[in-house]
């Protein structure tokens, strides 16, 4: 059953403005940087970090939304660089695991994956990383069963999961302790 | 007892890989960079008729389209040899785009080069083809009545027919006997990281950033195929993003990413696309196992037949070697393992992390699960009661074992004495034990190892060597191997690999990558230290000067007499003294060639500890102790960790792994991490590594035996075994689904 | 990929516009479905309209003690939203339960429903496929179809409806509002998934250019004893081999409320109403639960490799209701 209603939302009727499908300049602000890429609309955030920012800390293990690997923030939260379209970034603060370190100083999420050998080949562990340390922003960082769930989209073919989730429950308690000491 | 070998250091290159500043093969970055992307056959068997590129050459930014009407014919195509030979080491005896041909799904069959990775993975889409279809075999079913047992297999080094004793007439005899037969799915190997070459030549050199198990075997291998002298080839790996085989052999892309690059005359990036995994560098075959078990009543074991049978390409003789450690893991006078093969249009099967053993012990170790119940024996006692002394093949004793002390600590782990009391109930869940025997050979290269050390003059040292760095921990171990010889704290030594100017190495496959490496690297840094010494003793200005070398030895980063301790000097003051700026020893480790004195392999165990859903079927494996006597460790946190992800690699292959042909169209049916399942976080669960210490004296210089596969070999039946002790059902097929137990 | 045009929209009739006036353009809202597809060659668009701009990503409640959510807030935030997680745990759980926690932050509640089947020989791009490619055959009906659906299916196609959020949906007989040009619509969510039929490439009845704005779910007292129990081989980040969407209330041993729905096994989210049926005025209990089961399932028409889904539904469904009877039963 349907209903046939006024359209009541809206203002705007101009077209919007189409761009591309050549390249077009975008604006990408990753890591504090602004990045201007003459780039076509349809590459990915992924591609654009990767080769136009040359940030390959990012990775292309399936380029399917089915890995993780590609794990950045958008404003804060973790997204799938590779399904996201660069274009659809711009004004919004892009992160990456290369923006993670206080220069010279690791987080205290990398740190603790090296503590606990979170790792072996090392190319699931940027997307891991920037999805462990906004779990625990999330508040998903309670115990070893959120964990696992809450890190399931992270796949690590070495399977250095138990490690993984030893090391977050302890950056965790770090970025506890870091936060107090900012807000004391 | 060794002060840097075996302590627990982190790894060297955790910052690199947490900061994301580790550069992998297709994150290297070089003027004028060009993408390449691959398409492959929409059909599995026939020919193409037509090709038409013009729509691919029309579209934006593309630079050049390959097909086998312009890709230049190789130089030769070398057979196909494992890599840890140390020479070319193609994955299969065929080469793509060379003639119309089709010999499988998924053949590349056009490469596309452009100026961006989406035009390029565009543009690959466009080039269209005209097949001439024939029908594909492609599964066991297809190839059941017309299969061959071959002379031989795996490069020509295991025999097709092996046997001892009379095995028919010691099963007719038997006072017990078990037959089982068991399907297992093909499996991907699925590293994060899909196989990638960048490419370059310069000056009429070519340069190779290639994702490999070993950078020598890829410049032995292009070298071969593209008759390029060795010389004129670099390949560059300094990080590998996982292999599990699938960067063992040498597969087409990286020579046809050096193809393109001469082509377009511009650095090419080749990077397979997930789906392309599937077709690129070979697979786990599918396999069928017929396990026959005599014993007597006490449960010893009289009679052992294995027979394997699983499809190989058009091309190749190629099964993983399911049945070797199986002959030589019991004592039992009566044995006969036979491999059969029949045709098929797939790829070349190839190594998958522990290939062979973790197929083959699934199905020996279940039987002998079966016939412990059978006999009313625990499944431990039964394995004890069938300790091989000695190796059964060979009559010789090993040259390490340490399995009853893995039984033991095991089943002390896991709380294996409550599996008698049969399984518990907990809510809808029943839960169950199970346990298997682990084995894989401790094979070595065949051919010498080189290493090169240094020392600065101000005190630093850097080992050098070829291998390349998949997520061993390669460069940790081997810096404490360096440290540990030349007695200076580890802090000092850095190991440099992933390149082929350095000492040449085999490639680190089956396990064999930290004994052979360290023996390279121990011999040149133990070569340096006595040079040194050396000199010093026939140094005026040395304290040392004079003294007999054998009462020198090494304190605290210095050289000293061994009974005056106060007595000596750095390397530092040494070389300063000297105005040398360095000193350095390049040296080898020949394996010893002949008949060796010794039956080597690895042992362990594994106890699973698993619940299924009674009604749902669902099965959740609760906890898994492994117990393994890997001889020498030498880092014990980086082996427990390879160990760990070796474990939760059988619990993939029990329970979730598998690779679904669609047998009309020739064509895996699920190639992508969506649909082929690999664990996940929430999969794994509390995973105890226990390690057994056993002396090797005989492996290698450092007695070291490997921890690669060892972690996989028997965790599927350990799985299985706990299933049955949970439900009551026997499961004879991998993976291990709901379907199975409802 | 092919090349797209590209642009952003800034209010609904705006972008209800543009897209109704060019076939070969489509909305991006996150963009899980649309680029994964774009990229994989199932979609051809050729101009795509972004709109995350538009204001409608509201969490409310309506009127008549209803829910509306906005078809472009994501699903990590809708689950997360106190008054749905009080008030429609079972739309919280199954949003929980679907993809990773990385897709749920990108993903739309509109573009959840309108997510593609994930049937392998429509995703590959080549196969015959009467969804992707009307008239070209179904692969899937003698293929690989272990994952496929049992109920609703027709033999033009099999493939399930991969919706997690859907299930729920259905359950607590949601409506999907949108907009065309001409003006709103409602459509009820039975008749928004639509079975394949003769016309599996039509999946929904919306015109080209229809937006989803909101999903309303009505108020449903009954809804607070939910669950949504999901079957899947991996333990998580996988779509359901069988899920059940289940709300139950029982006074005095007998149900007097059942709402029952359930995923991975039809080709549409699939009401189960000849169970509920059943089961209301029913003896709270499993051998009552396992009758209405059998009865829903008795029209599965499955292949050989996905039979066990009939069975496994059943138990699945008997497990669901179990655990929301309260303890002591029909006592």
């Amino acid at each position: 059953m349907t209903t046939q209603k006024p359209v009541t939302r809206g203002t705007d009727t101009d077209p919007p403005l189409l761009r591309g499908p050549g390249p077009v300049t975008v604006a990408l602000k990753v890591n504090g940087t602004t990045h201007h890429l003459d780039i076509e609309p349809r590459v990915s955030l992924l591609s654009a970090l990767r080769d136009g920012c040359d940030l390959t800390g990012s990775k292309r293990g399936c380029d399917q939304g089915t890995c993780g690997a590609c794990t950045v923030w958008v404003e804060g939260r973790r997204v799938l660089g590779c399904l996201t379209l660069a274009i659809t970034c711009e004004g919004h603060e892009v992160t990456t695991v290369e923006g993670l370190a206080d220069g010279d100083a690791l987080h205290p999420m990398q740190q603790r994956f090296i503590d606990a050998d979170a790792f072996q080949c090392g190319y699931c562990t940027p997307g891991q990383l920037m999805s462990a340390v906004a779990l625990v922003r999330e508040g998903r960082a309670s115990d070893e069963a959120e964990i696992k769930e809450w890190m399931s989209g992270n796949l690590c073919r070495c399977a250095a999961y138990p490690h993984i989730r030893t090391a977050i429950l302890a950056a965790r308690d770090d970025m506890a302790a870091h936060d107090r000491e900012h807000d004391a | 007892m060794s002060a840097v070998i075996g302590q627990p250091l982190p790894r060297i290159d955790g910052r690199p890989k947490t900061t994301g500043a580790a550069r992998y093969s297709a994150d290297i970055p070089l003027p004028g960079l060009t993408y390449a992307v691959l398409a492959g056959s929409r059909i599995a068997a026939g020919r193409i008729t037509r090709v038409n590129a013009a729509p691919a050459l029309a579209a934006t930014g593309v630079i050049a389209v390959l097909t086998h009407e312009n890709l230049p014919r190789i130089a030769a195509q070398p057979p196909v040899l494992p890599s840890l030979l140390g020479g070319p080491s193609p994955g299969e005896t065929f080469f793509p785009m060379q003639d119309a041909t089709i010999h499988y799904g998924g053949q590349h069959v056009a490469l596309v080069v452009a100026d961006t990775y989406e035009r390029a993975l565009h543009a690959a889409g466009l080039v269209e083809f005209t097949y001439e279809e024939e029908p594909a075999v492609t599964v066991i079913d297809q190839i059941r009545d017309r299969t061959e047992v071959p002379d031989s297999l795996f490069g020509g080094f295991v025999p097709g027919h092996s046997s001892r004793g009379d095995v028919e007439a010691a099963l007719d005899r038997a006072e017990v006997r078990v037959d089982a037969t068991y399907h297992l799915a093909a499996n991907h190997q699925n590293p994060l990281e899909t196989s990638a070459t960048t490419a370059h030549w310069e000056g009429g050199r070519l340069f190779l950033h290639d994702a490999t198990q070993g950078p020598n075997a890829t410049q032995h291998t292009v070298a071969a195929l593209l008759g390029v002298p060795h010389a004129d080839i670099r390949v560059i790996s300094h990080y590998v993003g996982g292999s599990f085989g699938a960067k063992a052999s040498i597969w087409h892309h990286s020579t046809l990413a050096a193809m393109a690059a001469r082509h377009v005359g511009r650095p090419v990036r080749l990077a397979l696309t997930r789906e392309q995994m599937f077709t690129s560098c070979g697979h786990r075959e599918e396999q069928e196992h017929s396990v026959s078990l005599g014993a007597d009543r006490q449960g010893r074991l009289t009679a052992l037949r294995h027979h394997k049978l699983s499809p190989t390409s058009q091309h190749d003789d190629w099964a993983e070697t399911s049945l070797e450690v199986g002959a030589q893991l019991y004592a039992c006078d009566a044995y006969e393992g036979v491999y059969r093969l029949g045709r098929a249009h797939t790829m070349t099967p190839t190594f998958m992390r522990c290939p062979g053993e973790a197929s083959g012990l699934f199905a020996l170790e279940s039987t002998l699960d079966q016939l412990a119940g059978e006999l009313g024996l625990d499944p431990l006692e039964l394995r004890l009661r069938n300790h091989a002394d000695t190796d059964p093949v060979t009559e010789k004793p090993w040259s390490s074992k340490g399995l009853k002390e893995c039984y033991r600590r095991g089943a002390e782990l896991i709380g294996w004495h409550r599996r008698a009391a049969g399984p518990v109930a907990d809510g809808d869940w029943l839960v169950g034990l199970g346990m298997a025997s682990a084995a894989y050979p401790a094979a070595g290269p065949v051919n010498p190892q080189r290493a090169r050390v240094r020392v600065y003059a101000d005190g630093s040292a850097v080992a050098q060597a070829a291998a390349s760095e998949f997520g061993t921990g390669v460069g940790t171990a081997m810096a404490q191997v360096a440290a540990e010889a030349l007695g200076l704290p580890v802090e000092r030594v850095r190991f440099e690999a992933g390149d082929t100017d350095l000492p040449n190495l085999a490639s680190a496959v089956g396990s064999t990558g930290a004994g052979m490496i360290s023996a390279a690297v121990h011999r040149a840094a133990v070569a340096l230290r006595d040079q040194l010494i050396a000199q010093a003793v026939a140094d005026p200005g040395s304290p040392l000067h004079g003294a007999d070398p054998g009462r020198v030895g090494l304190s605290g980063g210095r050289m000293v007499l061994r009974d005056r301790r106060d007595t000596g000097e750095s390397y530092a003051e040494l070389l300063l003294r000297a105005h040398q700026p360095d000193a350095e020893a390049t040296r080898s480790w020949a394996p010893p060639q002949g008949e060796p004195t010794h039956a080597m392999m690895t042992f362990g165990a594994h106890f699973a500890e698993v619940a299924v859903d009674r009604d749902l079927g669902l099965v959740r494996v609760r906890r898994l102790v492994g117990a393994f006597a890997p001889g020498r460790v030498l880092n014990a946190r980086t082996a427990k960790s390879q160990l760990m992800g070796g474990m939760l690699w059988g619990m993939g292959q029990a329970l979730l792994e598998q690779s679904v042909m669609d047998r009309r169209a020739g064509r895996w049916a699920n190639p992508s991490l969506g649909d082929y399942l690999v664990p996940v976080n929430a999969d794994a669960p509390q995973v105890d590594v226990e390690l057994v210490e056993v002396t090797d004296d005989v492996v290698n210089p450092l007695g070291v035996k490997g921890v690669g596969e060892i972690g996989q070999a028997g965790t599927a039946a350990a799985i299985a075994a706990a299933v049955h002790h949970a439900t009551g059902r026997r499961v004879r097929n991998l993976p291990i689904v709901v379907e199975d137990l409802l | 990929m092919r090349p797209i045009g590209y642009a952003r929209a800034t209010a609904v009739s705006q972008a209800v516009k543009a897209v109704s006036g060019d076939r070969d353009s489509t909305y991006l809202a996150g963009g899980t479905t649309q680029v994964d597809l774009l990229r994989q060659g199932v979609f051809g668009h050729a101009t795509l309209i972004d709109i995350n701009a538009l204001p409608l990503t509201g969490i409310d409640r309506t009127d008549d003690g209803g829910t509306r959510i906005g078809a472009l807030a994501r699903m990590s935030d809708v689950a997360a939203d106190p008054a749905v997680r009080d008030h429609l745990p079972l739309v919280a759980e199954s949003l929980e339960l679907s993809a990773s926690a990385q897709l749920r932050h990108m993903a739309s509640i509109g573009g959840n429903l309108l997510q593609r089947v994930r049937c392998g020989y429509y995703r590959d791009g080549a196969s015959p496929c009467n969804k992707r490619a009307p008239g070209s055959g179904c692969a899937a009906l003698t293929g690989v179809n272990r994952n496929h659906a049992v109920l609703g299916v027709s033999d033009r196609c099999i493939a399930v409806h991969p919706s997690d959020l859907a299930v729920a949906l259905t359950a607590l007989d949601a409506r999907v509002l949108t907009a065309t040009t001409t003006g709103e619509r409602a459509h009820h969510i039975d008749d928004f998934f639509l079975e394949p039929g003769d016309t599996p490439e039509r999946e929904h009845p919306l015109e080209h250019g229809e937006l989803i704005t909101a999903v309303e779910i009505p108020d449903t007292p009954t809804a607070r004893n939910s669950r949504y129990l999901k079957l899947r081989d991996r333990q998580s980040y996988e779509f359901a081999l069988v899920s059940v969407a289940a709300t139950l209330r029982v006074e005095h041993g007998l149900v007097t409320g059942v709402r029952l729905a359930l995923g991975g096994v039809a080709t549409k989210p699939w009401r189960a109403r000849q169970a509920e049926g059943m089961l209301l005025g029913g003896t709270a209990d499993a051998q009552t639960y396992a009758v209405a089961a059998r009865a829903e399932m008795a029209a599965a028409r499955p292949t050989p490799a996905n039979a066990f889904k009939v069975e496994l539904a059943q138990r699945a469904i008997v497990r669901a209701l179990t655990s929301l009877t309260p303890a002591g039963g029909a006592a």
